[in-house]
């Protein structure tokens, strides 16, 4: 060490390093920076043996504090649900009407509610509600059982075709052309007849040969005028909305193979409270309708009350 | 003009008689192969009387009154806010200086705030020298007031050596501990006042007193009580050398022209011992009494020209004056000068002083584009705010009827310290029509936002799909209140070719 160079100018030494001849300075560390660094390593020390540390062959060492995150987080999730106690009886006691005027209430629910949705309902109507090809869009205003909030409650308690007893009379769509019970060219005039219903340009031959067979084989169900039916989840054919979608081929595919939709029954897997807050979740994030009417084009309605 | 400055006309740190500053010593015990590490050597800086001492003195009374005095300011504001002048609210989310009242969203006020402070640095770097380090930094007046602490218990520089160097005894030991107890209580009062400026100082003093303060008061006045002791009372300069980045950087800012703490080697040089009533010709004004070395709190000899441990504190120039007085020197052997001056003079050419230079003329123009900033950003602050947060999934629904619906959370800020009744609009979609989520009919939206508060409200507009001629639309939410109104921009999504 003692043969190392000298710089001039400082006095220093220098490492010997050198780059396009510039020197490296070896400015040594301050004493107190190698006390900070003993420090440390006594600190750690003494975090061995205060702290859980080590691992071993059955468990791990304890450390005199007995810290541990995870009985920390247990007790966490007790004191959670404590105080969310108190909360979970008002959702219990207060009417569903109750809830959505009450603003904390409500806050309270609709965090509950976009939880219980994540988990259950985004499957299927995805994780905004917006729903896809057979299963329902929750954000419009067009309801298969109803947009209340007793009638969303209602639904999901039951579900859809899912054999819950409490639930509603629940209809099947005929597959006409899958089983033989229409022929081809009628289900082709019959497509033309549900897109005039819906206020589009059909070829008003096709409609005039479609009038007797709507009237013979759905009117039963959808309505002489096609605006369905929701105390028994029959869609509306007069409005803009398609569950299975809007053209002429996915009307003729409802219509040949009758397709229906079904949701579990949420009766066994949510609370009650859990329910009444999932159903102001999907009502307030649809909008919110005090009173949501039963939506009919304005053309239909006029033709539905002359009828 | 460059000016190049000649080191081998500067006398030479290495072969030099005499005694040595502290960093010479360190340098030659520590830095010589004996040790990996460098021992910490004392520096027992000397008491200096002089203009710059003065504003010393002065400077460190305004710093510290500015920092004990300020949270205790009142300042009236309606009932249920602080009546404090300049408070950190963490609890309520504002943050309160006087008049001004800002919100965390206008954090650029605070960024805008440290910009002008590095630029201010810079430009009197550029310009002065380390004016900060020497005289505002906390460090340094910290250090400055431990300092004079020590020398009310241990007296000055000689006498505090002499007691270093003594055998324990009664006479040490009460020096010691009671110089110990008073920087303790010293540093114990700068992290009690620092809690002050987060909290209601009056109702935080009794609380702290009675056990009632919260935690984070308590933990945050032992940390600043720490540090205040170790920085200030042990770690002085070694903060300013080896812990902060300042005096790397100040090599960047400063430059020959830059006015610093210099040695006037061209007058001083060649130095050395005077008796009195000899003959000043033929040597330099430099009688080598040490005079600057044993006043510097950095424990270096700016005869050795601007070093990184300089914080430009000026004491050393008090120091030398004094002796050129005793000796019939003129003054300023040791001044606030620059390199180049330094050097022309060294030359036979009268110095020049260039204030007005490329990098201060940037660094000013800088300084005033921010701070004329930050003026139009306060003049023009609004104080009613507005953002409309767009449903993302899904981004638009169809109704019944065929008309589109997108839905937006406002998010409507009252930063006014009373309620305000808003009439909220959309524009700029054909036939749209808005309603608060909840309504059962559209029409206009009014919402009362409760004063110093964010009101969270959700709107669904809805519009005619065969009026919407592009998948997405701009538009703008707007609200109007009593005198004050706000605007936010967003778009109408839909299917439209």
């Amino acid at each position: 060490m003692s043969n190392r160079e000298l710089d001039q100018h400082s006095g220093a030494e220098t490492t010997g390093h050198e780059w396009d001849g510039i020197k490296e300075l070896d400015t040594p560390l301050p004493r107190w920076w190698l006390w900070a660094f003993y420090g440390c390593i006594a600190w750690a020390v003494v975090y061995w043996v205060l702290m859980p540390a080590w691992p071993g062959i059955h468990g791990y060492t304890h450390g005199l504090l007995g810290k541990s995150d995870r009985a920390a987080l247990s007790g966490e999730l007790e004191h959670l649900n404590q105080a969310r106690g108190a909360q979970l009886v008002q959702l219990r006691n207060a009417s569903l009407e109750q809830i959505e005027a009450d603003p904390k209430l409500l806050d309270y629910a609709m965090q509950v509610g976009q939880s219980v949705f994540g988990d259950n309902c985004a499957t299927c109507h995805g994780a905004g509600g917006g729903g896809g090809k057979g299963y329902p869009n929750l954000r419009d205003d067009v309801w298969l059982w109803g947009g209340s909030l007793e009638e969303i409650q209602k639904t999901i308690t039951v579900g859809v075709r899912a054999g819950n007893p409490h639930a509603r009379p629940a209809v099947l769509m005929p597959a006409f052309g899958r089983d033989l019970m229409l022929k081809p060219d009628q289900i082709d005039d019959l497509t033309e007849y549900v897109v005039a219903l819906s206020h589009r340009n059909a070829d008003p031959a096709a409609v005039g040969r479609a009038r007797q067979t709507f009237a013979y084989q759905c009117s039963a169900c959808h309505g002489p005028v096609g605006t369905g039916d929701q105390s028994r989840g029959i869609p509306n054919l007069t409005d803009a909305d398609w569950l299975y979608g809007s053209s002429r081929e996915a009307i003729h595919d409802q219509i040949w193979n009758g397709h229906a939709g079904a949701m579990p029954t949420w009766e066994a897997r949510l609370s009650p409270e859990t329910i009444k807050a999932l159903a102001v979740y999907v009502h307030a994030n649809a909008g919110g309708d005090a009173a949501p009417a039963r939506r009919t084009h304005p053309d239909t309605a006029a033709a539905d009350a002359g009828k | 003009m460059t000016v190049v400055i000649d080191n081998l006309s500067k006398p030479s740190p290495v072969q030099r008689n005499g005694p040595e500053s502290a960093s010479e010593r360190a340098r030659r015990r520590g830095d010589a192969g004996k040790s990996l590490y460098k021992p910490r050597t004392p520096i027992y800086p000397k008491l200096v009387h002089g203009r710059w001492r003065r504003i010393k003195w002065a400077l460190l009374i305004v710093m510290l009154a500015i920092y004990y005095v300020t949270p205790w300011i009142r300042w009236p504001r309606p009932a249920g806010l602080p009546q404090q002048a300049v408070l950190v609210d963490f609890d309520g989310g504002r943050f309160y200086v006087f008049g001004l009242q800002l919100w965390p969203q206008e954090v650029y006020f605070i960024t805008g705030l440290l910009v002008m402070a590095a630029l201010a640095l810079f430009l009197v770097t550029a310009l002065f020298g380390r004016l900060w380090c020497g005289y505002a930094c906390p460090q340094t007046v910290w250090t400055d007031l431990y300092i004079y602490v020590e020398r009310l218990f241990e007296g000055d520089r000689n006498a505090r050596m002499r007691l270093d160097a003594a055998a324990w005894s009664f006479g040490k030991l009460w020096r010691k501990a009671g110089k110990h107890l008073v920087w303790l209580g010293v540093a114990f009062g700068t992290g009690g006042a620092w809690i002050f400026y987060f909290r209601d100082a009056p109702t935080l003093l009794r609380e702290f007193w009675t056990g009632a303060a919260p935690a984070t008061s308590y933990v945050s006045c032992a940390l600043l009580t720490a540090t205040t002791y170790v920085f200030a009372g042990h770690m002085r300069e070694q903060v300013c050398t080896y812990m902060c980045p300042w005096p790397r950087i100040q090599g960047a800012m400063l430059d020959p022209h830059s006015l610093q703490v210099t040695y006037r080697y061209d007058r001083g040089e060649p130095r050395g011992a005077h008796k009195k009533g000899a003959d000043w010709t033929g040597r330099g004004d430099c009688i080598d009494c040490h005079a600057c070395v044993v006043a510097c709190p950095m424990g270096i000899d700016i005869r050795n020209g601007p070093q990184m441990e300089c914080i430009n504190c000026g004491l050393c120039i008090d120091a030398c004056d004094e002796i050129m007085v005793r000796v019939g020197r003129p003054r300023a052997l040791i001044a606030f000068d620059t390199d180049a001056a330094v050097a022309e003079r060294a030359v036979g050419r009268p110095p020049r002083y260039r204030l007005v230079r490329a990098r201060t003329a940037f660094y000013a123009l800088a300084l005033t584009v921010v701070s004329g900033l930050m003026l139009w950003g306060l003049a023009t602050r609004q104080m009613l705010d507005l953002h409309a947060l767009r449903d993302r999934n899904p981004t638009f629904v169809r109704l019944h009827d065929g008309s589109i619906r997108n839905a937006y959370t406002l998010k409507i800020a009252n930063k006014t310290f009373a309620p305000q009744r808003v009439t909220i609009r959309f524009r700029g979609v054909p036939g749209a029509q808005v309603r608060a989520a909840g309504e059962a009919a559209d029409g206009p939206v009014t919402a009362v936002v409760p004063a110093n508060q964010v009101l969270a409200l959700r709107v669904l507009v809805t519009a005619p799909p065969d009026r919407l001629t592009a998948p997405s639309l701009p538009a703008t939410f707007d609200v109007r209140g009593l005198g004050l109104d706000a605007a936010a921009r967003t778009v109408f999504l839909s299917e439209a070719p």
